[in-house]
């Protein structure tokens, strides 16, 4: 690993990418010449599934390259266009009223290019304070000016609850690109990188664990699979790939432990907490075919990360103390 | 590219950055015969959505009716009903010695595709309003012609009444298969069934 900290930053960016698509490239070349063989039905399912999976992480991966290597004004943009998928699907699945269109234009067209372009500035401490201080009061204000006084608590809950996740959370993925930690400038691109992958591993791992031991649900009526155990597994798996990365990160291999577990941790449940609103939505499975709303699962997709970036990074801004 | 087709470009762009505009097709595959689309009507948003929805080569022969008075009265108003959607213009004033529905059977001569709204008004409640009987004159005109009902879903959110900005809410069109005049149906009887196969596309949505 000595050899790898001594090449230039530019360099191991590009080594990182090159191993990124080398792994995808790898897979897909795999599931290509798995589809050849014979299959039954649910073999045949399981291979749908994997191969929409596997076309996400490229469009993923495709993206995270191109935020890269356009430049820290790009990258903020590009999050900001998921971001403002994600808060449309969720917008979409949650009921409002006529009286919430001005509160919804605020915060589309007014609180997420704000937010983000704080995020492009590093107004950092700007960027942490604007929505939970000044948006989290202008929004009911907005509201209440429309002059319709039903269910207005449960509206004004859903609009926050959308600006939080899909706007808030999901734009401390471009603060971390923008992050400059002490010695470890311009190599925020591998923080976001680590960030994903730990997340994602604790998803899968999670996914796979709860198939294997079969524990009875925490939760029965939000996720059939989702128990204490798979969820550690997931947490644990998280842990140890974050270990494996260490050398990616500023992290001393126990600080990458620890962070690969946090992450992985907030991640995980921030998904069932996706759930436990998709329910309450009335959408019950949405995965690989288009609902009743024409959502496309954006939101099911970046959700784990809308929760965990926001942990991950005020745990690595606390513990630098920057 | 002239201007009106990279307008209408950005246009169609800017109603799929917006609502998603995503066309269903059930029963009806998206070919280009001559149509008359038929939908539920909610919002000043409804002939974008669905010419968004539409795949490109029909856009071109799809054309939507718009009130003369109002759609000629300035400039710009003409330009984008004249140029970008080729729109039928009918005025909304009866005259005694003129047939309202000439412009369109003029339209259908030629071979276009139309959309209309039947119920004639933008409506409020969920349930679409009885349809008025223009469709039923016209599907006796044009025997040959495809009647394709279509339910627009959730675009009253995207835009109120009042309201100027749209909202970017998601939004789906699903078309139907084609509803067709049987040999000696009443005039209410076929507009109820017409009624009432845009409504049940709210159920496959």
């Amino acid at each position: 690993m000595g050899s790898l900290r001594s090449l230039s930053t530019s360099q191991q960016v590009g080594l990182l990418f090159v191993t990124l698509f080398g792994v995808i490239a790898l897979a897909t070349l795999l599931a290509f010449a798995r589809s050849f063989r014979e299959s039954n039905d649910a073999q045949r399912a399981l291979q749908e599934r994997f191969a929409r999976d596997l076309r996400a992480v490229w469009i993923g991966a495709l993206l995270f390259w191109v935020a890269w290597a356009a430049g820290p004004f790009v990258s903020t943009l590009l999050f900001g266009f998921v971001s403002f998928f994600a808060l449309r699907e969720f917008v979409t699945l949650t009921h409002t009223r006529r009286a919430d269109h001005r509160a919804l234009l605020l915060a589309f067209f007014v609180v997420l290019p704000a937010q983000y372009a704080l995020v492009g500035m590093r107004l950092f401490n700007a960027f942490t304070v604007f929505i939970p201080v000044y948006v989290f009061f202008a929004i009911p204000v907005i509201s209440a000016l429309a002059n319709d006084p039903q269910r207005f608590l449960e509206r004004t809950a859903k609009i926050q609850w959308g600006i939080a996740v899909c706007v808030f959370g999901m734009s401390h993925a471009p603060a971390l690109l923008l992050l400059d930690l002490p010695r470890w400038q311009e190599r925020g691109a591998f923080l976001v990188f680590y960030l994903v992958v730990v997340v994602a591993t604790a998803q899968v791992v999670q996914e796979l664990a709860s198939r294997r031991l079969r524990r009875r649900p925490v939760a029965r009526a939000i996720s059939r699979s989702f128990s204490w155990r798979a969820w550690g597994a997931g947490a644990a798996a998280a842990a140890v790939v974050g270990l494996l990365l260490y050398w990616t990160t500023p992290f001393k291999p126990l600080e990458a432990l620890v962070m690969g577990a946090i992450a992985g941790a907030t991640g995980s449940l921030g998904e069932f907490v996706m759930k436990a609103l998709k329910r309450d939505a009335g959408v019950r499975n949405w995965r690989g075919r288009t609902s009743v709303t024409g959502a496309v699962g954006l939101l099911d997709r970046v959700a784990p990360l809308c929760f965990a970036a926001p942990v991950f990074f005020h745990s690595v801004r606390w513990y630098y103390a920057i | 590219m002239k201007l009106p087709e990279v307008a209408g470009l950005a246009l169609a762009f800017i109603a799929r950055l917006i609502t998603g505009a995503q066309g269903h097709w059930y029963g009806s595959p998206p070919k280009a015969e001559q149509r008359i689309y038929f939908a539920n009507h909610q919002s000043h948003f409804d002939w974008v959505l669905i010419w968004a929805a539409l795949p490109r080569d029909l856009r071109a022969v799809t054309r939507p009716i718009a009130a003369r008075d109002y759609w000629t009265k300035t400039p710009l108003r003409h330009w984008i009903t004249r140029e970008i959607f080729n729109a039928v213009y009918v005025s909304r004033e009866r005259k005694d010695d003129e047939d309202p529905l000439e412009p369109l059977m003029e339209a259908l001569r030629n071979g276009d595709s139309l959309v209309i709204f039947p119920e004639g008004t933008r409506g409020h409640t969920g349930e679409p309003a009885p349809f008025k009987s223009g469709l039923y004159s016209l599907a006796q005109a044009f025997p040959e012609v495809q009647l394709i009902p279509a339910w627009i879903d959730n675009v009253q959110r995207v835009m109120p009444k009042g309201e100027v900005v749209p909202v970017p809410i998601l939004c789906t069109v699903v078309f139907g298969a084609p509803v067709a005049l049987q040999p000696a149906e009443e005039r209410r009887a076929f507009l109820d069934r017409a009624r009432r196969a845009v409504i049940a596309l709210r159920e496959v949505a």
